[in-house]
């Protein structure tokens, strides 16, 4: 048995959305070199919608997979959808990621809600409420 | 395929494969029998155990088989502690970056009441011998300090921390795991009482090594049952097993002139190459190290995620990155050489087989080259460092 699922091995091999949006109106950053994951994301939100979306990564097979899969659940979403998304929906979407490396799509999830946070805090518009 | 993990094991050797299958089909008796099929089960174990013993430098006696590095490795620290806990020495020097086996073996004695000092490894990796006598106190019992590390292959001064314990009359134990078969190892000439040997780390099967225990030095049993390895380590031996890690031993240790100077030179190759890297260095001291050992920090990049992409090329390598351990920590040999978290997470193991060849070697260093830029051309740690906006460390 592999290490990843074929998913996950796509992603890390061929990331989706790798790079910086220069006038990102939404930046996140979360994690720490201390622990070996840093993850970098940049929104451009125009009339509430997720126009582009582009990631940086410092991390293990996992969490490059992760944000590239993050990225890709929210591309051209409106922001009430991408505040919604969830860690398990992250790695449900990888076809699953081995239980020690479930804190990958946890910090993909904490980079996305960072960046909608800053957007935000930017433009002054109220974030909806988080799903209970 | 360009497999460069030969501290994580290697392939058995065709005189190791044709001796073990042999073995396991015609002379499947129980050394222990009285009749023909036992008996000549006895004398090949005994032949291996003498082949073994002249590779060393032991009597034959002192030789007791296991099921490899790690019970060897238990079984030895276990013994001395008995020894000196009855005497109410209950103080062991050891270092920081031993393996595993080693390290958790004394945690557990820890907990039934004994001290451990572990000894500084400084930065190139290399333990200072006379920290070592200072280290050792009037109830110490035993000093491990392994050979060679298996990470960042620095090779220990095992000669003279022996001839320190000899003089202060402590026990000395060495894993010499990754030494045996690569280096020449002498168990008289290093003033060693008790040491730690696996056959797959020198093309032998899986599951099979050794310990050494200097006539005089009473084991304590960690497998209690029959009277085999005179009464040391019961059941049934693993008489293939072992007569294939005696052909594969004899055989390393004739080649080892020219296999070491073949890895030297490839190691060096590789190190100057991974050099031209910008923000990489390398870990441990430059010489004092394994002949195939090649260990770097990069930084910017995750160790696990340049391990699949050399995968990808055909390149197997091993690295001390929290993700690869499944633990949240990074190695703590490279902790222990006082790499900081930020870096040590980034690192690569090379351990070189004796058939690499040149072109393989460019190949690595072409390999690495490509992907640690790849990798950190979306790494945000690499952005900040190019950016001026953090300082680097390497």
């Amino acid at each position: 048995m592999a290490l990843y699922s074929e998913k996950v091995m796509d992603h890390f091999r061929n990331p989706r959305n790798v790079g910086v949006i220069e006038d990102a109106n939404g930046i996140g950053e979360v994690g720490n070199a201390k622990c070996g994951d840093i993850m970098k994301m940049y929104l451009k939100i125009e009339d509430e919608i997720i126009q582009d979306v582009k990631f940086e990564t410092f991390g293990c097979g996992s969490a490059i997979a992760s944000s590239s899969m993050a990225t890709e659940l929210i591309k051209g979403k409106p922001v009430s959808e991408a505040m919604q998304l969830t860690n398990k929906a992250v790695a449900e979407a990888l076809d699953g990621l081995p239980d020690y490396k479930m804190h990958c799509s946890v910090l993909a999830e904490e980079a996305i809600r960072s960046a909608l946070e800053d957007y935000q805090k930017r433009t002054g518009n109220p974030l909806p409420e988080e799903p209970a | 395929m360009i497999y460069a993990d030969h501290a994580a094991t290697t392939k058995m050797s065709d005189a190791a494969l044709l001796t073990m299958t042999s073995l396991l089909k015609e002379v499947w008796g129980n050394p222990s029998s009285l009749y023909g099929v036992g008996q000549r089960a006895r004398e090949i174990l005994e032949k291996a155990r003498e082949d073994i013993a002249a590779v060393i430098g032991a009597e034959p006696r002192e030789i007791i088989f296991t099921s490899g590095g790690s019970e060897a490795d238990n079984q030895a620290i276990r013994s001395a502690a008995a020894l000196g806990k009855a005497k109410g020495h209950m103080h062991i020097v050891s270092s920081a970056f031993e393996h595993h086996a080693v390290l958790h073996t004394l945690e557990a004695l820890k907990r039934d009441g004994f001290e451990i000092t572990l000894a500084d490894v400084h930065e190139n990796g290399i333990v200072v011998p006379e920290e070592v006598e200072k280290a050792i106190r009037e109830d110490t019992c035993l000093v491990t300090i392994m050979y060679a590390n298996n990470e960042i292959g620095t090779i220990q001064p095992i000669r003279e921390i022996g001839a320190i314990c000899r003089k202060r009359n402590v026990l000395f134990h060495t894993d010499a795991v990754q030494a045996i078969g690569h280096i020449p190892v002498h168990v008289a000439e290093d003033n060693i009482d008790l040491l730690s040997a696996s056959a797959h780390k020198f093309h032998g099967p899986k599951g099979v090594g050794f310990l050494y225990a200097r006539k005089g030095v009473r084991l304590s049993n960690l497998i209690e049952g029959g009277a085999q390895e005179r009464g040391r380590r019961a059941g049934t031996e693993n008489v293939p097993g072992v007569a294939a890690m005696a052909a594969a031993l004899k055989e390393m240790q004739e080649k080892m002139p020219e296999n070491a100077a073949h890895l030297i030179e490839m190691r060096d190759r590789l190190i100057r190459g991974l050099q031209e890297i910008p923000h990489a260095a390398l870990n441990g001291d430059a010489q004092r190290r394994l002949p195939g050992n090649v260990s770097f920090c990069f930084e910017g990049i995750e160790g696990e995620s340049l391990l699949l992409l050399l995968d990808d090329r055909g390149i197997q390598a091993s690295s001390g990155s929290a993700c690869t351990s499944g633990s949240l920590d990074p190695s703590h040999v490279l902790l222990a050489i006082g790499r900081v978290h930020d870096v040590a997470h980034g690192s690569l193991r090379l351990s070189l087989g004796e058939d690499v060849t040149e072109a393989e070697a460019d190949e690595i260093i072409q390999a690495v080259k490509e992907v640690v830029t790849y990798l950190r051309g979306f790494s945000p740690i690499w952005r900040d460092l190019m950016s001026g906006k953090k300082e680097p460390i390497l």
